[in-house]
């Protein structure tokens, strides 16, 4: 029950781009058709739910006080240590997926390098840092439920974004402005989520 | 001296302040640009952060661009960031703990800041370190001034008050006037951030899109 409570809000209340603008340079960047955002999506999620579990156990048996050798506190080199990790398994994703399916690899291509530098997945495990979550199944639970979240939000942008294609914008809106106006309303939808139990 | 300061490096320096600004032009580090900015204390500290972080690691990094082997650069980038990153998070814990708590995550997402990555690829792989340093402090300042701009009227119409010292008087309290709680709220600062975006290219039309 706690899994489905900590899921759904992960989703929905706390979302990575409503909440806490994660990821917002490659959300505004790739967000101007769905299908393409979808696929952005899938990897992020995807990287996410890899990554937070190896940081998670990197976290608590090496990096905590007294976690490898009694008196040393390695919790300084965390930042150096997840990075290192969230861009080496991008990377180990990229060539598995090249190897093994070469046409997601040709329709992701571009964005998989980008995801290590994507703030979603290297804020996910700097709030695991700071939750404290009791085991691995909670910080997983926490990792897919975000990055559905950020699915979600880039797939909803992108499809307002193709209809709004149509539309009469003022000229100094055009494109960025109105983009950001439109995320700030998405953002306020998402408010009416917050406190929401389960 | 007048070859440091010349018109080149003068413009590195001071377009990223207006017409290259990182985030309203070139969209970079729009992540923290919009979270820490509810107050202006914390949105100073991280825009000066964000400034020494950038310059330094420019210069770092140019002074390597001839050793890094080409296929794993964004790696190399990122160990650099991350060890000055770290630096910066132990030393605002030392001395501004109350600032380093409200900003809480965000310090480590300085790594992920995508102005740092963009000026290191686009910037200094491929200049000197002097003029590495000040595209960095340019683009560090230009990130810092619209963070100062966004958290000041954050602050004064969402609690009334500037750095923490209370700006709209009493007697207007009394007269009926209201905190606007929506200003502190998340998406007040995505929609502050398109009400620059809209002055600055109404100002510059060469700088606006054709397309939605």
């Amino acid at each position: 029950m706690e899994y489905l409570s900590l899921f759904v809000k992960s989703i929905f209340v706390d979302n990575m781009i409503f909440a806490y603008f994660l990821g917002m340079c490659s959300y505004l960047a790739v967000s101007k058709n769905v299908k393409t955002a979808l696929g952005l999506g899938v990897a992020v999620t995807f990287v996410l739910v890899v990554t937070l579990p190896v940081n998670y156990l990197l976290e608590n048996y090496v990096l905590k006080a007294d976690a490898l050798v009694e008196g040393v506190d390695l919790s300084f080199l965390s930042f150096i240590l997840f990075i290192a990790i969230i861009a080496g398994i991008t990377q180990l994703v990229e060539m598995v997926v090249e190897r093994f399916s070469p046409s997601l690899y040709a329709s992701l291509g571009i964005f998989l390098p980008l995801i290590a530098v994507n703030c979603a997945i290297m804020g996910a495990s700097l709030f695991m840092q700071q939750r404290q979550f009791i085991n691995i199944g909670e910080a997983t639970t926490y990792a897919l439920g975000s990055g559905i979240g950020w699915a979600l939000a880039i797939v909803g942008l992108a499809a307002i974004r193709e209809k709004m294609a149509y539309s009469d914008v003022p000229a100094p809106l055009k494109g960025l402005g109105i983009t950001f106006i439109t995320v700030g309303l998405m953002a306020m939808a998402f408010m009416c989520f917050s406190g929401l139990k389960i | 001296m007048a070859s440091l300061f010349s018109k080149k490096n003068r413009e590195v320096l001071l377009t990223p302040l207006g017409l290259n600004n990182p985030v309203t032009v070139q969209v970079l580090g729009i992540c923290s640009a919009l979270a820490v900015t509810a107050q202006l204390e914390p949105a100073i500290v991280m825009g000066l952060s964000v400034t020494v972080i950038t310059a330094f690691s420019n210069v770092v990094i140019s002074l390597l661009r001839n050793t890094i082997p080409n296929r794993i650069r964004i790696i190399v980038q990122l160990v650099v960031v991350a060890a000055l990153v770290t630096i910066v998070s132990e030393i605002l814990k030392a001395f501004a703990y109350d600032v380093s708590v409200q900003l809480s995550v965000y310090v480590g997402l300085i790594i992920t800041n995508c102005i740092l990555m963009g000026r290191l690829e686009a910037f200094a792989m491929q200049n000197g370190p002097w003029e590495s340093c000040l595209d960095g402090i340019g683009n560090g300042l230009g990130y810092a001034k619209i963070l100062i701009i966004v958290a000041f009227f954050r602050e004064l119409l969402g609690s009334g008050s500037l750095l923490g010292i209370r700006i709209i008087p009493e007697a207007a309290y009394e007269a009926g006037y209201l905190n606007n709680g929506l200003m502190l709220m998340p998406p007040m600062a995505l929609i502050i951030v398109a009400c620059i975006i809209w002055y600055q290219r109404a100002k510059h039309p060469e700088l606006q899109e054709s397309s939605n």
